[in-house]
């Protein structure tokens, strides 16, 4: 029983030792993707194909400037396309993820799922 | 759902890498489904619909109660297109790309095969099982996209279903009562509560 525990005890201080691995790898993510709003809005994208600023606004209950704010950043790092147009004479938002913004999620899910891999041991 | 939803302190990371996975899930499965299904116009079609059982006659009179009811199927073809270019306009959205396309993929080969079955039943004289017919395809249309669409779309498709079923297990001069059932009530029903939920 105690030889058990002797055992366990390496085992639980590599686990410990993983920790601060671990937090490093999460440090490691695509920041930009990482925080909420953005990630709803790649991952709308990457399942709408292209989405009007009204339809993402709707779909993630958030407000004009803060949606505009986050696009922006995300269309500044290239993982989204934005195409202004008019409709009529109203104007009229679309947004298209790019390739690489594709890739970025892509990445991002897979960190994701590594994150609770690694958990699960 | 919200989106404003930072890491609570001391969560473990798999957990929050758990959230994160599911978050995008749902976001992805709402971004992928088609908003500009026309309840108002969906519940408009059902009017018409019990307008024309009203006056079509029963199915045995062929001819007549034919011409009734493909000229009401070209009314509901307007109203329905209209008020779905309405509504996508209202909702800023486009029916020519996404989810829209999606759902028109699913939808029109399925009413088309519909269409082909009418030239058949009535090539073979059998007309006044038409109503039938037409329940059963549309439903399946209308259950098949409506898994693409918001609201519950697939679920009036599986009524129309259900209701056509049980015209082809009737006698054919119930036919009208059952077209009044799927292509009226259940459509005012259904286009009501989703006009009201999304958005019109």
């Amino acid at each position: 029983m105690a030889r058990v525990s002797a055992a366990r005890q390496p085992a639980a201080r590599t686990e410990r030792a993983a920790a601060p691995d671990r937090k490093r790898s999460t440090l490691a993510l695509d920041r930009l993707i990482h925080e909420r709003l953005r990630l709803g809005i790649v991952g709308a994208l990457a399942a709408a194909d292209r989405m009007t600023f009204s339809e993402l606004k709707e779909l993630l209950h958030t407000t004009d400037g803060n949606l505009s704010v986050h696009a922006r950043k995300l269309e500044d790092a290239g993982y989204v396309l934005c195409e202004k147009s008019f409709e009529g004479r109203v104007p009229r938002t679309e947004y298209r993820l790019t390739p690489a913004g594709r890739r970025a999620l892509d990445k991002y899910l897979a960190h994701m799922e590594a994150i609770i891999k690694a958990a699960k041991g | 759902m919200s989106v404003a939803m930072p890491r609570a302190a001391g969560t473990p990371i798999h957990q929050h890498a758990a959230d994160n996975l599911r978050f995008i899930r749902d976001t992805m499965a709402r971004a992928g489904r088609f908003a500009a299904v026309p309840g108002w116009g969906g519940a408009a079609m059902g009017v018409t619909a019990l307008v024309t059982a009203a006056f079509a006659g029963p199915p045995a009179q062929g001819t007549r109660w034919l011409a009734w009811w493909l000229a009401d199927a070209l009314v509901a073809v307007a109203v329905g297109s209209v008020a779905m270019a309405r509504k996508a306009r209202r909702l800023d959205s486009t029916l020519t790309t996404g989810a829209s396309l999606q759902f028109a993929r699913v939808f029109l080969p399925v009413v088309g095969a519909g269409a082909i079955l009418t030239v058949a039943f009535v090539a073979s004289g059998l007309t006044p099982r038409l109503p039938g017919c037409w329940l059963v395809t549309y439903g399946a249309a209308v259950a098949a996209a409506g898994a693409l669409a918001v609201g519950p779309v697939a679920r009036v498709g599986f009524v129309i279903l259900a209701i056509g079923v049980a015209a082809f297990a009737s006698p054919a001069a119930w036919g009208n009562i059952y077209m009044a059932l799927g292509f009226g009530v259940t459509q005012i029903v259904g286009g009501v509560a989703i006009g009201r939920a999304h958005h019109g």
